[in-house]
């Protein structure tokens, strides 16, 4: 989030140069602007000012440094590639040890985070995408529309997330880690959906959304330029707490050996460490274990540091005092609590 | 009352849902369950004729006959409806027995969970919003956002580590001192509770920290409401104004999260189980994975469905009772 600040730094200000250039392109440079202004400029005020989207934006960032250029630099994990059972810091062939069939623990954390990535994107994208859809529909919408959609909702979210995956699991078998993220959240959009509908049944008395209305702007018009909007910043911070669940669930399910997967995969890493090799069982050879817990650990800490420091970004109340102590307003998320205690 | 007929029939129409899922994966798997069983037969070295009484074994234990899929369809839910959920492929035991022998563990395993959670979250979060800017509220946040960051089988492998393979304090595995009888006796139930200590404890730490966020945001709001002001300014004392008026209300949105989560927890003993050895219906569940037992498989998938739509059920009936202000007929969107 830091990081994506300053990039768009620079960026912001070519917009405010064309807005002086151009004359034809006015109403978009100075709605780029605008949007520059409202979700970049002001949120980076707020989030210089907030160390917890500091720490969560840099750990993120990190992360992806490691999935774009560690695993090209660092070579891939595979059996007998150094020593065995090398304890961490014992030589900088394997700085994190290696574990008894010879594979660097490093190595494996290294090339297990690009395809955890794209797993807890796609995830993350498909569930807040058809709750965004389903709950600004049904919400706006009402009457039949709204009755068909609360109850195809609701029966997805008593059908519990992580048996049901597994069912499916074993008869799809997902290869693809983006196939397998849509899969954990094949019902987790469900609640989220609900809690968005309740926000917009309250938007769509809202005058505004009305004068649309009565002049017969289309529902789609309606929805994406009155009512989405509104509830984006609530959509952000559910957006990173249905990247934690993807951590959350696709880690457990790697680990029961439920989804296929390779050498690099901190799941795998930790089944093998603790049904395998019987890591802590006292051999001095807990590392193994602890070592695919560090990664998980940080990238979901990471998510919930930023999902918070979002809900304050966007907070209007929090915004207009930048300076001033605000501590009071923070996580209502009481439903994301819910749904997402894997 | 029509609002309590629709929440039942919704709860009944999720049920059958879940029930024609399964229903339809049996069939819709590529080449049935049939073709993949027939192949790990096939690796086992057996004689065609062994093989092919084998699989019509699997086919009875599944439920599966041979008739047109509707009919196959009605059978299937009539079978369920009289509580046959099918035979175990390996073993040959009716799934509802297996399901039977390890649910009551992992329903007393997460009902402790889930209580301690909220009653650890509740007062946790009183005292913070109470305390809302001083370092024990900022120490308290910060905790409760660090230990929710962490998977809750992460968490459990830190507990094992320490408090089971390090220090001998708790047992690593099973769900009592193997050989014991099972009997009511003081003895019997401190080494039950003995073997579910770090279960659970490993859920109620990761789980509690959220909680407490919760409830620390509903006090902090009631704290500032009007009727709050009204009290201190009757001189009522802050006893008094904590309990009755600040805490029942601060409460009362988490109940229906109390319930839900009993449910999603229940969902999630397949892990927790299985980290621990805990033979309860998560661990059946991963065995039954293990082996591709699908006619269990899709049993306690059914089951833990029925567990959680029950859970939401009662929650939805009893939140107006719970709650006088809302209406039955709102209560929906109390959710």
């Amino acid at each position: 989030m830091q990081v994506k600040h300053t990039d768009s730094d620079t960026d912001g200000e070519e917009f405010v140069f064309e807005t002086q250039t151009s004359t034809v392109e006015t109403s978009r440079s100075e709605r780029l602007r605008d949007f520059y202004e409202e979700f970049i400029y002001k949120p980076g005020l707020v989030a210089l000012d907030d160390s917890r989207t500091l720490i969560g934006g840099v750990i993120l960032f990190v992360f992806i440094l490691i999935a774009l250029i560690g695993t090209r630099v660092y070579p891939a994990p595979v059996t007998n590639q150094v020593e065995r059972s090398l304890k961490p810091f014992e030589t900088m062939n394997a700085p994190l040890g290696s574990n008894p069939s010879g594979t660097d623990l490093l190595a494996q954390v290294i090339h297990a985070t690009p395809s955890m990535l794209v797993l807890v994107t796609a995830g993350a994208v498909f569930s807040t995408f058809i709750a965004v859809f389903t709950g600004t529909v049904a919400g706006y919408k009402g009457g039949r529309t709204d009755r068909v959609i609360t109850t195809i909702s609701d029966i997805a979210m008593s059908i519990p997330g992580l048996p049901l995956v597994m069912v499916l699991a074993v008869t799809i078998k997902p290869e693809n880690p983006a196939v397998v993220g849509i899969l954990l959240t094949i019902n987790y959009w469900s609640g989220l959906g609900r809690s968005i509908r309740s926000q917009v049944l309250t938007l769509r008395e809202e005058s505004y959304v009305e004068a649309s209305r009565t002049m017969g702007v289309s529902t789609r018009r309606i929805l994406t330029k009155d009512v989405i909007p509104n509830l984006m910043p609530y959509i952000l911070v559910n957006f990173a707490f249905a990247a934690r669940y993807c951590i959350f669930a696709g880690v457990g399910l790697y680990y029961l050996g439920v989804l296929p997967a390779d050498l690099a995969n901190w799941g795998l890493q930790l089944d093998s460490a603790y049904n395998d090799y019987s890591a802590l069982v006292g051999s001095g050879s807990e590392y193994l274990v602890i070592v695919p817990m560090i990664p998980i650990a940080l990238l979901s800490l990471s998510l919930v540091l930023l999902a918070q420091g979002l809900d304050r970004i966007f907070n209007p109340r929090v915004r207009t005092r930048l300076a001033g102590e605000s501590e009071s307003i923070e996580e209502d998320d009481d439903d994301v609590v819910h749904t997402g205690g894997v | 009352m029509r609002y309590y007929a629709e929440r039942v029939a919704r709860s009944v129409l999720t049920v059958w849902a879940a029930v024609t899922l399964t229903f339809g994966i049996l069939r819709l798997m590529p080449g049935g369950p049939l073709v993949q069983l027939r192949g790990q037969l096939s690796r086992r070295n057996m004689s065609p004729e062994e093989i092919e009484n084998q699989i019509a074994v699997y086919r009875e234990r599944l439920n599966l006959v041979d008739a047109p899929i509707h009919e196959q369809y009605i059978a299937y839910l009539s079978n369920l409806l009289q509580g046959d959920f099918g035979q175990s492929l390996k073993e040959g035991e009716p799934v509802l027995q297996l399901i039977g022998e390890a649910l009551p563990w992992t329903v007393f395993v997460m009902t402790v969970a889930t209580i301690l959670i909220f009653a650890i979250a509740i007062v946790w979060g009183a005292l913070t919003a109470y305390k809302e800017g001083s370092t024990f509220d900022k120490v308290s946040s910060v905790a409760g956002v660090l230990l929710g960051s962490i998977p809750f089988y992460v968490f459990a492998f830190i507990l094992l580590l320490f408090l089971a393979y390090q220090n001998k304090f708790f047992p690593a595995s099973g769900r009592m001192t193997p050989l014991t009888d099972v009997e009511l006796t003081v003895g019997f139930i401190i080494d039950v509770l003995h073997h579910a200590a770090l279960p659970i404890a490993s859920v109620v730490v990761v789980q509690a920290g959220l909680q407490m966020l919760s409830m620390r945001g509903n006090s902090i709001q009631v704290l500032g409401e009007d009727y709050v002001r009204v009290a201190r300014l009757r001189g009522l004392s802050d006893r008094r104004i904590s309990t009755r008026y600040v805490a029942r209300n601060a409460i009362l949105p988490m109940y229906t999260g109390f319930l839900t989560l009993i449910g999603f927890n229940i969902g999630n003993s397949v892990i927790l189980e299985q980290v621990f050895t805990y033979r309860g219906i998560g661990y059946v569940m991963f065995d039954a994975l293990e082996v591709q037992d699908y006619s269990v498989l899709m049993g306690v998938f059914l089951v833990f469905t029925i567990v959680l739509v029950v859970a939401v059920l009662i929650a939805d009936l009893t939140y107006s009772w719970v709650d006088p202000r809302v209406k039955s007929g709102d209560a929906s969107e109390a959710y």
